[in-house]
């Protein structure tokens, strides 16, 4: 039994980089698919918006524990041997992209409808409402939810360690499993997660206050 | 006659904000006591300070028997079971039924029975006409009813002293009328009041002692109609011009 | 893909995965009580004048809500045991999850009491109320009533996370499934099983906070608006 030094700060910093790496994927992939799950909400079309809306129902009913487990040992049976990263990432994106699917449709109907129609009638099709005149007041609102969200998103990454990611949490347990000292291990991770994840909170009230909006 | 409210002198600042610059004032029993005069003159400031809610720099002021200038010896809850106070935007509790709005302070302060209390809800109600909205929420009510039901509410706890803050300046003009009328039988009836007011014409008619303010001082006092018809200084007399 | 899929094996344990479900609502119904109560007091204190109380509180919630669930549970089992307090699973969930709830609970009721007028608290004022009374009757329930989608989306999030306690074996529906999965060796079955268990479970608990929405909120119920 060895006692926590300076080596193992440096393990953990080195995973936190994986915490760090897996939560950008995350976000990234679930960021797309949330775009179109956000957009399937808000379409004319009946099907699009039951297929996002159930969508988000499920996913947002589901324990992303389980959904990890679900998307692993599914994609396993499927003929997929994938690594601990891609699986998690995959899941991980399934569940990002039902949060940020439906921040992202509250912010896009936050947009004043007077907006939708003088758009209209200036002439522009659908698409040309969205890129030119919408979305671009949609970020806007969007802003401080969806980097409230990344905070969950680094967070959620900690479930990763589940099936066997070596991320901060992982390391962490690794290393309480030799040196049998908790308080001292996992307050080294807490206080790491800590520090990635209080910017990004700081940053979003910044915004919050900054843009003068308020979003549940 | 005893004096239930005797101010000697007050003086109160809000920050460098001198608003209340030595002001003296008794209101005897029975007494319809209206105070006039420009926004920023003090008047609100005054009528806060008879139930404790501003807190005085210096001077006299006795209330019901409490001395307000020593407050780590006043009892702010029994002077506020003595001193009824209707403000100008009604401040009933939205979540109530007009019932429970009256009775909530009878059961809980001073520990009545429900049907003892709801017996002196019935009561109040009859007296601002408004029995038939008993079971109604706030919600569901004119800001003229609104504002009998806040009536009521302060009536309920059966006061020495009423004390009115411009509780008609909220209101359309034709919602006015039913919460003068209250204020006029209330003053019938013998309840002391004092009231900050726009409505000069119901001041005129209805008040025992006028008081004009003016920089934060009693500028002129006395019986409205000679203070009306002959103003003493410059300021009243373009106050009076200026809404008559 | 040649894989043949067996429920039967899965289902054949539900008399266990129904107790896990249980569990799993018994674990989040207690958090859930005692981690309002808990926030609720922190949202007061937050709003008092003693800045110790107040620094406190905004580090307790800070601290909280920027570190994961699952490290929070790992001190909470395996720290206190280091110190000498052993506690059950089930014990270091309850106390877990409670802290954990308390944090976001707080942060929602300190808007909701921010959201209550305050000619309100000074009309109950003037009307002679003490502070506890004022407190009680015109501004808490009025604030949990205008906050209470927030809160109740915080609560089912709960007890989805309570699934992350199955890390520390206290038994409940994901500890229970992986039990059944280590022994029937049908890994998708079982959670793909538990996942529409959670649904479910997802759903009663929205229709019990509607319930009892229905039952405190009076002037709702009758008038159907927002207040």
């Amino acid at each position: 039994m060895n006692s926590f030094s300076i080596l193992h700060v440096q393990y953990l910093l080195q995973a936190a980089v994986w915490t760090v790496v897996l939560s950008l994927v995350a976000f990234v992939f679930g960021g797309v698919a949330g775009l179109v799950i956000a957009l399937w909400r808000v379409s004319p079309n009946r099907i699009l918006r039951s297929i996002a809306s159930w969508y988000i129902q499920i996913v947002q009913g589901i324990p992303l524990l389980v959904i990890l487990f679900v998307a692993y040992f599914g994609l396993a049976i499927a003929g997929f041997k994938l690594t601990p990263l891609v699986a998690a990432g995959i899941s991980f994106a399934i569940y990002c992209a039902a949060f940020l699917g439906e921040i992202w449709r509250g912010c896009i109907q936050a947009v004043p409808k007077t907006q939708w129609e003088a758009s209209e009638c200036l002439g522009f099709n659908r698409f040309e409402q969205l890129t030119k005149v919408i979305l671009p007041q949609a970020i806007k609102i969007a802003t401080p939810p969806t980097v409230g969200f990344m905070v969950q998103i680094v967070k959620n990454t900690s479930l990763a360690s589940v099936i066997g990611f070596v991320d901060l949490a992982r390391a962490g347990q690794i290393i309480n499993n030799s040196t049998f000292q908790p308080f001292t291990v996992f307050g080294c991770v807490a206080l790491i997660y800590f520090c990635l994840c209080y910017p990004l909170s700081a940053l979003s009230k910044h915004f919050e206050r900054k843009l003068n909006v308020s979003h549940r | 006659m005893s004096a239930i409210v005797k101010i000697k002198d007050l003086h109160k600042s809000f920050g460098t904000n001198k608003v209340l610059n030595g002001v003296s004032l008794d209101v005897q029993k029975g007494q319809m006591v209206a105070i006039i005069g420009r926004s920023g003159s003090g008047k609100s400031t005054l009528l806060r300070c008879l139930n404790g809610l501003e807190k005085v720099d210096a001077g006299d002021i006795n209330v019901c028997g409490h001395d307000i200038h020593h407050p780590d010896r006043l009892n702010l809850r029994e002077l506020r079971k003595q001193v009824g106070i209707v403000f100008q935007s009604y401040n009933l509790f939205p979540h109530l039924t007009v019932e429970r709005n009256i009775t909530l302070a009878l059961t809980t302060i001073k520990k009545m029975s429900v049907a003892e209390a709801r017996k002196i809800a019935h009561k109040v109600l009859q007296l601002v006409g408004l029995e038939n909205k008993i079971e109604a929420y706030p919600e569901q009510l004119s800001g003229g009813q609104q504002q009998r039901v806040a009536i009521a509410r302060s009536l309920a706890m059966a006061p020495e002293l009423m004390l009115f803050d411009e509780v008609t300046s909220a209101l359309d003009p034709e919602l006015t009328a039913e919460v003068l009328k209250v204020m006029e039988d209330l003053s019938q009836q013998g309840m002391t009041m004092v009231l900050v007011t726009h409505e000069m014409a119901f001041a005129r008619k209805l008040a025992d002692v006028l008081v004009f303010m003016h920089q934060g001082k009693v500028w002129e006092i006395g019986p409205p109609d000679e203070l009306f018809s002959n103003p003493k200084t410059a300021e009243l007399a373009k106050f009076v011009s200026s809404d008559l | 893909m040649n894989y043949e899929f067996d429920f039967m094996s899965v289902f054949a344990n539900w008399e266990r995965l129904l107790y896990g479900a249980w569990l799993t609502i018994e674990l989040s119904a207690l958090s859930i009580v005692l981690g309002f109560v808990l926030g609720t007091l922190c949202a007061i204190g937050y709003r008092s004048r003693n800045w110790l109380l107040h620094g406190l509180v905004k580090a307790y919630v800070e601290i909280i809500r920027n570190t994961p669930l699952l490290v929070q549970v790992f001190l909470v089992f395996f720290g206190l045991a280091s110190i000498g307090w052993k506690l059950t699973a089930e014990t270091a969930a309850v106390i877990a999850l409670t802290v954990n709830v308390g944090a976001y609970t707080a942060e929602i009721m300190r808007a909701g009491l921010n959201s209550i007028h305050p000619g309100q608290i000074e009309a109950a004022e003037c009307l002679g109320m003490s502070k506890f009374h004022v407190y009680w009757h015109v501004v808490l329930w009025p604030a949990v009533e205008r906050v209470y989608p927030s809160l109740t989306s915080q609560f089912i999030l709960l007890m989805l996370a309570s699934s992350i306690t199955s890390q520390i074996s206290a038994e409940e529906l994901t500890a229970t499934a992986n039990l059944v999965q280590s022994e029937t060796f049908r890994s998708f079955e079982v959670y793909a099983v538990i996942a529409v268990a959670y649904l479910v479970l997802s759903f009663l608990f929205r229709g019990a906070f509607w319930l009892i929405s229905q039952m405190i909120f009076v002037r709702k119920r009758k008038l159907g608006t927002n207040l």
